[in-house]
């Protein structure tokens, strides 16, 4: 890789070993993938936030790192394994809880903008078309590339900390044009367009796809379908972006079969004893529907809805706070379905959800069976 | 010997040699660097200053912090060569400060385990 003067006396540790480390980190994935540069990068999305991602060792990695280590770019954070206003009402080990906040302390004193979310592109502004960002969190590397207009490699927690830290990212894979280009077209052949069908969609789609793929036969899809199509690819594979448009070269088909063959992978469970509702995070939009949703309703299981903080005072101020708990439901900010210490298997046998990705992460990590369905079906089934 | 740098450095240690994929999040013990996994064929060895050989890593990528901490627990490989970078392996690298390099098949093929290793990843050069 060629490096400038500036980034090679930075590798070598002239402005420090925080900085060292970071290029280093650059240099050695930029190595890894080919890349023959760096290139600027206006923001990183950082992931490796919950203390169960990280473990012992991320949370000491990063307590030394913070000591004198800056971000250089707008940096915003992945949420965390609770919420800390509510965690109290849970039973969370006291060590976790500790943990937790020494992790949140320290990407808070290098910089990072309190965020907490999973879903950066819905609650931040966006820069300007075209712009190379780096986004660590699958789903939203993947939005940000087909939604968004934005450029980004599906970034792991290093790279993305390194651009953060350097304001830089190697120049391979999804940043170059000619790698955007899918080389694979899916046929959706799915008529019940749903954000479930979506999510197995995605999920088929990163199991099938390079880099990039074309899907066909979809249009105007709405925001929480949209979501749950990036989720659902991040979770399976590599691939980190799609474009909508008619069929072209190579093609399979996602049809009734691949569909039910995946919903037999992720549904293990025909009912539930809770319902999560949240991965991604759910927007204004979101709870506004599913306010909405829920008038003249109870729910007869608990329902754990997880947003981001950035939209609580509106959530609040229009109401649906007020509604979403007087159906039962319960409002969670800072965490998310995945990897949250909340769902238990000593407490939970299963959970209903309509998230691929949150069905994927309970039954590998939580160890609870999964009830898929989408959220009409939810509503209709588990109110009163 | 032809080799591609991913993380500079120079090492001089005994070969532990592995021909399965590691997954450090899972195989090793962090604070020992002993492989604790029973189905891995380096089980019960320690990777404590040895140059490490093996394919690739596999699993979390969360693993990289653990390599971070063999590092810092004093019980860390003093240098690593593998068959294909993984971004675990390399971002553990990395992190730690532990040369890195890939070999084509060939010469993974050559190492034997045990014998002594003078890697230079400065230069690109396994002596």
């Amino acid at each position: 890789m060629d490096l400038t003067k500036d980034e090679e006396a930075a590798l070598k540790g002239e402005q420090g070993e925080s900085l060292a480390i970071a290029y280093r980190v650059l240099v050695a994935i930029g190595e890894a993938t080919n890349a023959e540069r760096l290139l600027p990068v206006e923001w990183a999305h950082l992931s490796g936030i919950n203390y169960n991602t990280i473990g012992d060792a991320g949370e000491e990695f990063l307590a030394g790192l913070s000591k004198d280590a800056k971000f250089k770019i707008k940096t915003t954070v992945n949420p965390m394994g609770f919420d800390f206003d509510t965690v109290s009402k849970y039973n969370v080990d006291e060590e976790f809880i500790k943990k937790q906040g020494n992790i949140k302390n320290s990407y808070e004193k290098m910089g990072a903008i309190p965020s907490f979310s999973c879903i950066p592109y819905e609650i931040f502004d966006l820069p300007k078309k075209g712009t190379h960002v780096s986004f660590a969190e699958s789903n939203a590397a993947i939005y940000a590339n087909s939604v968004s207009n934005l450029k980004t490699n599906k970034e792991g927690a290093f790279s993305a900390l390194a651009s953060a830290l350097t304001g830089k990212s190697p120049f391979s894979d999804l940043r170059k044009d000619e790698t955007r280009d899918p080389n694979l077209t899916i046929r959706m052949k799915i008529d019940e367009k749903d954000e479930l069908t979506f999510g197995l969609l995605g999920y088929y789609a990163g199991k099938v796809g390079g880099s990039s793929v074309a899907i066909s036969g979809v249009s105007n899809l709405d925001k929480r379908s949209c979501k749950s199509l990036c989720a659902g690819m991040g979770t399976s594979g590599v691939c980190g972006m799609f474009t909508f448009g008619d069929a072209r070269g190579e093609t399979v088909d996602f049809d009734k079969k691949e569909m039910q063959t995946i919903q037999d992978e992720l549904n293990t469970a025909d009912a539930g004893d809770i319902i999560t509702l949240g991965s991604p995070q759910l927007g204004l939009d979101e709870i506004s529907d599913l306010s909405g949703m829920l008038a003249g309703k109870t729910f007869k299981k608990r329902c754990m809805v997880f947003c981001p903080r950035a939209i609580q005072k509106q959530v609040r101020k229009l109401g649906y706070q007020n509604e979403i708990e007087r159906a039962g439901g319960e409002l969670l900010y800072d965490c998310c379905i995945c990897l949250t210490p909340l769902i238990d298997k000593k407490d939970v046998d299963g959970v209903i959800t309509n998230s691929v990705k949150g069905a994927y992460y309970l039954r590998t990590s939580n160890g609870v069976d999964v009830n898929l369905k989408n959220l009409h079906q939810i509503v209709e089934e588990e109110t009163k | 010997m032809t080799l591609k740098i991913i993380v500079k450095g120079k090492a001089n240690g005994i070969a532990l040699v592995s021909k399965k994929p590691m997954n450090f999040l899972g195989a090793i013990d962090k604070k020992t660097g002993k492989v604790r996994d029973e189905n891995h064929d380096l089980f019960g060895k320690s990777l404590a200053e040895k140059i490490l050989v093996f394919p690739f890593g596999v699993g979390s990528s969360v693993g990289a912090y653990t390599i971070y901490s063999l590092r810092s627990n004093k019980c860390a490989p003093q240098a690593m060569i593998c068959l294909k970078a993984d971004l675990t392996t390399a971002s553990g690298c990395a992190l730690a400060n532990i040369p890195l390099v890939v070999v084509s098949k060939d010469e993974y093929d050559s190492i034997k385990d045990g014998t002594k290793i003078l890697l230079d990843a400065e230069n690109g050069k396994i002596l």
